[in-house]
């Protein structure tokens, strides 16, 4: 597996422009619960799972190009044309993803085919660049509008989530849509409002589709996680430090299991002796603790951990470790700026709120809220901590050649001395004479007289 | 190959994009652009590497040279360099002496038709005095003992956004098109010393051509040959529909 895994890297750097090649057995760890594969597979051996990270890594114009070349109709035509690169980047988060998993082709699922999804998530902050009115817009968003869908495509559909605005005293959406479709996102049941980009009526007679968001009042419930984490490194000096773990659990009543996944490269050698999860003050002892040491150049330390979460509490995990000295060959050209450590990974089931909100028994009727509707009842999520930037003990690179200018000196100097003293032998010298003597003995020397 | 990363750094004010001048009219980062080799990986080896093609077997193709004897090469460096030496990554240096000798491997496994070799650093003339392969012709933006100059700065991002030869060499070349007859001569009379404060340089004795019959879009630009044949080709067997649910 450890050599597909390498040619799969190294294929997906080159499609992607971005340095996948840099993932090797440094930086990949093979999670024994965390992650497991999607789509009909032969089993869940996690011997064959393999995770990696790269926190050094950067997206960029050069990442999304390619990706949008992996669309059917590329950026040419249907949603995709909005994606410009200048637009989608200057937003307060970005994220691209590809995911390929295995998939029946048919409803007998005798054949298995690949399904490929791409997608794209940019959190847009208009109200803070700089636009004043609170209106979003697609034109505003990626000044351009729509014009028409990817001939190509199955579906092209725009949703807009209008839950929290079903008499439209929140916000005013135009162009207006009949079409209404409902989902179960995140535990809740949403409502959208949809334009289909595969009808002609959806252009309307500008031929031109920009979709406008404009809000009327300037209250709005902030959508608060039940589940969020964050981490940070503690401690002073070069030597060692402390790494903080701390996971939210948001939900007023309810405690839940979540499976942390921590992967830390080996030049910071944790002692996890010095582990503690605490919750409220009280010591929480994890329920399943998996942990593969490191190796020095070889592996990362891999930390898997099941805590359970109290209700509205905060989880802190703390653990000690120590910074190695590197070898002077394995510093990267800037070694001040410090050493990623990848992000943590933090999967759980988080319960909804809408389980347990008693409002619904008067609309349903009693038996659904006994056996709650199984995707309504909790959700599956999965947080990325903040990677950490650590600084290592550097060395001062420019040591040898200092060490070389002044030793090459040291002995130039010395052993020159030294060699002149013991070999050279004075003598005394007359001093010279004045001009006239001097024009005498040339011409004593020409009548073959000796000098003066 | 870009050691740094320019234009999603956080410190740009307006990220994926880099402009030539501070009035922000030519975005040179583009909607399309692909790089191949960013941040660490852009070391002295790999860049030998990828012009020899000594590189490890599981290298995509995307990050190989795949030049044979009839393709022309257009090589372009910049940075920090010196008599006889260009700087990569604030810790290593290409010396000239191993750029030619490249040249010279690339030359005798045939994998160039005809380069060109564009520098722009201080001294960069330094940098062609050593080549002896056929068929390279070599501009820099600076004689030996003088150095390249950077254009203006913009307040707003705090450093200077291009380099003077470099900014000229774009302006000259905005204006040729995929038609363009325009030949060398033209190219060796960019940015003159009114306007670059430093000396421009070229070296053609390598080349065979005589360097006012060679258009610049035999390197700049790429034109697909295309071969039109009425022979009937069978694909292998039809890719089967996915079924309509």
């Amino acid at each position: 597996v450890d050599a597909t895994w390498k040619e799969l890297t190294n294929v997906l750097s080159g499609i992607f422009c971005a340095s996948l090649n840099f993932i090797d057995s440094t930086n990949t760890v093979q999670p024994s619960a965390s992650f497991k594969p999607l789509g009909i597979a032969n089993g869940t051996d996690h011997r064959f799972l393999r995770y990696a990270t790269l926190p050094r890594e950067i997206v960029c114009t050069e990442n999304l190009t390619p990706w949008k070349k992996l669309l059917p109709c590329g950026s040419k035509a249907g949603l995709a044309v909005l994606l410009k690169s200048e637009k989608l980047f200057h937003s307060s988060f970005h994220s691209q993803a590809v995911h390929i998993r295995p998939v029946c082709q048919d409803q007998q699922c005798k054949t298995m085919s690949l399904e490929l999804r791409q997608t794209l998530n940019v959190v847009f902050d208009l109200h803070t660049s700089g636009q004043g009115k609170r209106e979003w817009s697609l034109f505003k968003m990626f000044s351009r509008t729509l014009t028409e869908a990817c001939p190509l495509a199955a579906s092209s559909k725009i949703y807009i989530d209008i839950t929290d605005n079903p008499q439209e005293e929140q916000f005013e959406l135009s162009p207006a849509t009949p079409l209404l479709s409902q989902a179960v996102v995140l535990g809740d049941r949403r409502t959208f409002s949809v334009y289909d980009l595969t009808q002609q009526v959806t252009f309307g007679t500008v031929r031109s589709l920009n979709v406008l968001i404009r809000w009327k009042s300037t209250e709005g419930d902030m959508l608060r996680p039940l589940l969020h984490a964050e981490r940070y490194v503690a401690g002073y000096g070069l030597q060692t430090g402390e790494i903080h773990t701390l996971m939210y659990n948001n939900h007023p009543f309810r405690s839940f299991p979540v499976l942390l996944l921590d992967s830390v490269p080996w030049y910071l050698r944790l002692y996890i002796h010095t582990l503690t999860v605490t919750s409220k003050g009280k010591d929480n002892k994890p329920s399943y603790i998996h942990y593969e040491p490191s190796k020095d150049r070889v592996r990362p330390h891999l930390l898997e951990m099941l805590v359970q979460l109290p209700p509205h509490s905060v989880t802190e995990i703390t653990v000690q470790f120590e910074r190695a000295l590197l070898k002077w060959t394995e510093y990267t050209p800037d070694p001040n700026h410090g050493f990623y450590v990848g992000s943590s990974v933090i999967s759980a089931l988080v319960p909804s709120t809408v389980a347990m909100n008693t409002n619904i028994t008067e609309e349903q009727p009693l038996f659904s809220t006994f056996f709650p509707c199984k995707e309504e009842s909790s959700y599956f999520v999965r947080v990325y901590t903040e990677p950490l930037l650590v600084n290592l003990p550097t060395p001062d690179f420019s040591m040898p050649y200092n060490v070389i200018c002044l030793t090459c000196t040291v002995v130039a100097v010395g052993y020159g001395s030294l060699y002149n003293l013991l070999t050279r032998s004075f003598q005394i010298e007359e001093p010279n004479p004045g001009l006239a003597k001097r024009i005498a003995n040339i011409i004593r020397k020409m009548r073959g007289v000796p000098p003066l | 190959m870009l050691a740094d990363d320019m234009a999603c750094n956080h410190r740009n004010p307006k990220p994926a994009t880099v402009f030539s001048h501070k009035n922000m009219e030519l975005n040179v980062y583009g909607d399309d652009v692909e790089v191949d080799y960013r941040g660490y990986e852009v070391t002295v080896e790999n860049f030998l590497r990828v012009l020899t093609g000594r590189l490890p077997p599981s290298t995509p193709r995307s990050k190989r040279l795949l030049s044979d004897d009839r393709s022309n090469i257009l090589i372009y460096l910049t940075g920090h360099g010196g008599n006889g030496f260009l700087k990569f990554q604030d810790s290593e240096e290409i010396s000239n002496v191993e750029l030619a000798d490249a040249f010279e491997q690339m030359w005798q496994k045939r994998r160039y038709n005809e380069l060109l070799f564009i520098i722009d650093t201080c001294q960069g003339a330094s940098m062609y005095e050593r080549f002896y392969s056929p068929n390279i012709m070599a501009l820099a933006s600076s004689q030996v003992g003088e150095d390249s100059l950077s254009h203006q700065p913009d307040l707003a991002i705090g450093v200077h956004l291009m380099d003077r030869y470099t900014f000229y060499l774009l302006e000259f070349l905005e204006d040729i098109h995929p038609a363009s007859k325009a030949n060398m001569n033209d190219l060796f009379k960019v940015c003159p010393r009114s306007q670059c404060v430093s000396t421009p340089g070229h070296r053609t004795d390598l080349f065979q051509r005589d360097p006012g019959s060679v258009l610049i879009t035999d390197f700049f630009g790429s034109v697909r040959k295309v071969e039109i044949t009425t022979e009937a080709v069978n694909l292998t067997d039809p890719i089967k529909q996915v079924e309509e649910r």
